[in-house]
């Protein structure tokens, strides 16, 4: 009997008009001891299934066929009461996100005791000390002191940690891991993988991991059940599916993981498709006579670099005062320098915090550095004898921010964000020229004219992400700043974006800035690379010297962390030595 | 904490130095003060004489020193119309208006907030939406038709309550306050004016801390201690509510000081004996010393309730604790 038996599972989702099968009928189990991973893109119905498990699907999902077995009993049926003494108590739950998983009004102490004294009916002062012990386990350094201190005095691989020992301090059996690692760093995330395999196998959990990251399963996982919406494709030992995938999507969906190792031309795209599923058809743009392009003759052909920036340095201050001496400040970045060649896209890696959205911020004109200076081909455009920028270099520089859900104006159609940026710099000569420029970029950028009527929350993320692209390009930009462009975007759509940037670079020339917290990426879309830590730039070098023969010690430290997929694809094994 | 009490103490004194400047220009604006004190056949010389005893010669700045410090000790001047102190006359008619806005504020809190997390919590059910839609009429009613309509009810037709005053009232604190609540008619008296000024309050608090519910209801940390099995009253009453008592204790706080300041018509309805009908008597009778101390009075309790506000966001969230920018940095 296995710990946690999933028979035919099938949750449906009624809305007004049809309902939509996000589970369509899943086999699954975990033994106790056994690390299950299921992998697949967003929309793939992975994270309904955990949520289903343990009776928190939010309405209107609901479980429609099917069975849940748990350590012999069907769950599925019981009530809401019963129910609520599995969780947490049988089965605990970790969430991708640990910056709001706690409730910040409440110390951790309170909440680590309340769960267990609502399990095991120990006094609070019993509960108090387990709770201590617990976090030191999980490795919270101090934990007699930090006990009593509340969920923001934590750092996000801190807080992880407070969380997995929220949902293991009443002793589960199983534990479901819900993207427990895609919100962190990647030294922090090799250290949260290694202490939850680590508290499953010193426990004897049964373990499920919901992941879109073929590293984490890589690393962690005995098993991997291979979802594509709704279905599992594919179930088998982690190392058997990963070296041999037997299904087309599998093998489709492992080719599109970038790579560490290797630097490729173009990012693979997963190609694999079901019947009934069109891809929107991409209109060439013909670069010599369209208004795209019409700016390139005007680019001076020069050696001086397109950016410099030279000594920049960022305070921040943290304590106000009159008092000058009693100011306190933190130094996000200090003394950077760098060049960007004309055409070169420029990468900027680093852990959060790192400072280096603040150098991007600066050069972008969003923040005034404290030292030091930017110049623009040639220009002073911040320090202190810079002049403020003209409008044509306002349009020649443009930004793609991380988070597509925040940077478009929710309150506009798609048309008019791209047309915005067209008008404000009189770039058309009329009303209809722009229209069909903007329906020529939504084209460009694979999302169809018609795009162009949608608000922007009836798209994706991926697509939304092409939306700021053709806005970023709406201005003819020369210099393109990109910061962490598909962090949040998942494998296969983070390719599309990503081919789609270094297509628009080597057709328009572009020059790009690219700032990214994964390695693989960086490796693939970066000619120069810099590694920052603590606002210092540590190592500047051409990307594949900086991947095959790191100087710096943090950048070793940085590559080795890089989860790997331990077997790639076998067609592929031959190109690497 | 020291540190946080004195900025806002500092900042408070600001605030209240500028209305005092504010209140002390009506002398200067709004008609000559010796104008409405004497009689029209008044000779030059007693015009004169008034002005010297009442120090209107003098500079502006002494003119105005001498105003803000007698404002801190209690001396506003005497009432053109009253002939009484200023001061006095205030005392007498605060705890009319304090017991009637306390009152009501009491209400709204009390029934508000449990209503508010009721049809968060059930946001399709039957007797929440009838809720709703009955707090439509609480929000859009005017409190005058309000207070009309239940003294026709509840006093004429029915003959239950009384329609106006406080009733028998007792000197309490050594006489300086008057209460209601110590009497059956006084506590009579209360019921219909703060139901009429507690309606409105009751259901803006309910509809704010429904739609804070509905807001905390989807956070992840809501889902999480369900998930770790905590019960259903933790997580609604414990977990979700303190998290929505931040905008809510806001809105209570200036709540009461505009009840406070501006219960004006509920006073005129029931002929309460408050602050309210003094304030709108004087500027019937351009009354500047009354006109100007009740503005300075009222710029008190609106500076004062906001301390207490912040303090109160000071006991609530933690993270103000560590200082805000120190909060961010680790966000």
């Amino acid at each position: 009997m296995s710990l946690l038996e999933l028979r035919d599972l099938k949750i449906h989702f009624d809305t007004r008009r049809s309902t939509v099968e996000a589970v369509r009928g899943i086999d699954l189990s975990v033994e106790r001891g056994e690390i299950l991973g299921i992998v697949g893109e967003s929309g793939a119905g992975k994270s309904t299934i955990g949520n289903a498990v343990i009776g928190l699907l939010e309405p209107p999902g609901r479980i429609a066929g099917g069975e849940v077995w748990f350590d012999g009993a069907r769950i599925d049926t019981l009530p809401e009461a019963a129910l609520r003494r599995i969780r947490g108590r049988r089965i605990g739950m970790i969430f991708q996100d640990p910056m709001t998983s706690l409730n910040p009004l409440f110390t951790i102490g309170d909440q680590i005791a309340e769960t267990i004294c609502r399990h095991t009916g120990q006094s609070r002062t019993d509960a108090m000390k387990k709770a201590i012990e617990l976090l030191r386990e999980v490795g919270i350094p101090d934990p007699e002191a930090r006990v009593n201190e509340y969920p923001h005095q934590f750092s996000g691989g801190m807080r992880q940690r407070v969380v997995i020992t929220l949902a293991l301090c009443a002793d589960p059996d199983l534990v479901i891991c819900d993207e427990p690692t895609t919100a962190l760093d990647v030294s922090v995330q090799a250290q949260i993988l290694a202490l939850l395999r680590r508290l499953c196998r010193d426990r004897n959990l049964g373990a499920i991991f919901i992941t879109h990251d073929m590293g984490v399963i890589s690393e962690v996982t005995d098993r991997v059940a291979v979802m594509y919406q709704g279905r599992v494709m594919e179930t088998g030992p982690t190392a058997d599916v990963l070296s041999r995938p037997q299904h087309a999507y599998s093998k489709s969906l492992l080719a599109a993981v970038p790579r560490g190792d290797l630097r490729l031309h173009r990012f693979p795209q997963l190609d694999y498709r079901e019947a009934g599923e069109t891809r929107a058809a991409k209109k060439v743009i013909d670069l010599d006579t369209h208004w795209l392009g019409r700016r390139m003759d005007e680019r001076v052909q020069s050696d001086t670099p397109l950016i410099q920036v030279k000594d920049l340095t960022m305070r921040f201050v943290s304590h106000h005062s009159i008092i000058p001496a009693w100011r306190r400040s933190f130094t996000a970045v200090r003394d950077v320098s760098f060049d960007i060649r004309r055409g070169e896209t420029f990468g900027l890696v680093g852990e959060s915090g790192s400072g280096k959205s603040t150098v991007a911020r600066m050069i972008a004109g969003l923040y005034d550095p404290s030292f030091g200076r930017v110049f623009y081909d040639g220009s002073e455009v911040a320090g202190p004898e810079a002049q403020p920028m003209t409008a044509v270099q306002r349009q020649q520089i443009q930004m793609i921010f991380q988070d597509p859900f925040s940077s478009l104006n929710r309150r506009k159609r798609v048309g008019d964000i791209i047309a915005e940026p067209i008008r404000h710099h009189r770039l058309a000569t009329d009303r209809a020229e722009v229209q069909s420029i903007v329906g020529d970029l939504l084209d460009h950028v694979g999302l169809g004219a018609a795009a162009a009527r949608h608000y922007p929350h009836e798209f994706s993320g991926g697509q939304r992400q092409r939306i700021s692209i053709a806005r970023a390009l709406a201005t003819r930009p020369q210099f393109l700043i990109c910061d962490e462009p598909t962090s949040s975007l998942d494998v296969s759509i983070q390719a599309q974006i990503l081919n789609l940037l270094k297509n628009l670079q080597a057709d328009l020339g572009l020059t790009m800035l690219f700032i990214s917290h994964d390695l693989p990426v960086i490796r693939q879309m970066c000619d120069r690379i810099g590694v920052m830590k603590a606002g210092e730039l540590v190592e500047l070098a051409p990307a594949e010297q900086l991947f095959e023969a790191p100087r710096h010690a943090y950048t070793a430290e940085l590559l080795s962390l890089m989860p790997q997929v331990a077997s790639a694809p076998a067609a592929d094994r031959d190109v690497m030595p | 904490m020291i540190r946080y009490v004195s900025g806002r103490l500092t900042q408070s004194l600001l605030v209240m130095f500028i209305v005092a400047a504010v209140a002390f220009a009506l002398f200067g604006f709004v008609g000559d003060p010796i104008r409405q004190m004497i009689t029209e056949d008044a000779s030059q010389a007693e015009i004169d004489r008034l002005r010297e005893i009442m120090g209107l010669n003098d500079s502006v700045p002494v003119q105005f020193w001498r105003y803000i410090s007698g404002a801190v000790q209690g001396d506003f001047g005497v009432s053109y119309h009253h002939k009484r102190p200023v001061g006095t006359l205030i005392a007498e008619r605060l705890p009319a208006t304090f017991e009637l806005a306390g009152l009501s504020v009491l209400l709204s809190v009390v029934i508000g907030i449990p209503l508010g997390v009721y049809t968060g919590l059930h946001r399709h059910g039957r007797l929440a939406r009838g809720l709703m839609a009955a707090s439509l009429v609480g929000v859009s009613i005017p409190t005058f038709l309000l207070g009309i309509l239940l003294i026709y009810l509840f006093s004429v037709i029915l003959g239950w309550l009384p329609s106006f005053g406080r009733g028998e009232t007792v000197a309490v604190l050594g006489g300086f306050w008057t209460t209601g609540f110590l009497t059956t008619s006084g506590l009579r008296s209360l019921i219909l004016p703060s139901i009429t000024l507690a309606l409105f309050q009751t259901t803006m608090v309910m509809r704010l801390v429904r739609a804070e519910m509905l807001d905390v209801m989807r956070a992840d940390y809501i889902k999480f201690a369900r998930a770790r099995g905590l019960g259903t009253r933790t997580v609604h009453f414990r977990h979700a509510l303190k998290n929505t008592l931040m905008p809510v204790v806001t809105v209570i706080g200036l709540q009461l000081g505009s009840v406070i300041a501006f219960a004006i018509i509920t006073e005129s309805v029931f002929q309460w004996p408050g602050m309210g009908r003094l304030f709108l008597q004087s500027i019937q009778q351009v009354d500047i010393p009354v006109m100007s101390a009740y503005l300075i009075m009222i710029a008190f309790f609106f500076v004062v309730i906001n301390l207490i506000t912040d303090l109160a966001y000071y006991s609530i969230d933690p993270r103000l604790r560590a200082g805000a920018l120190k909060g961010n940095a680790h966000a």
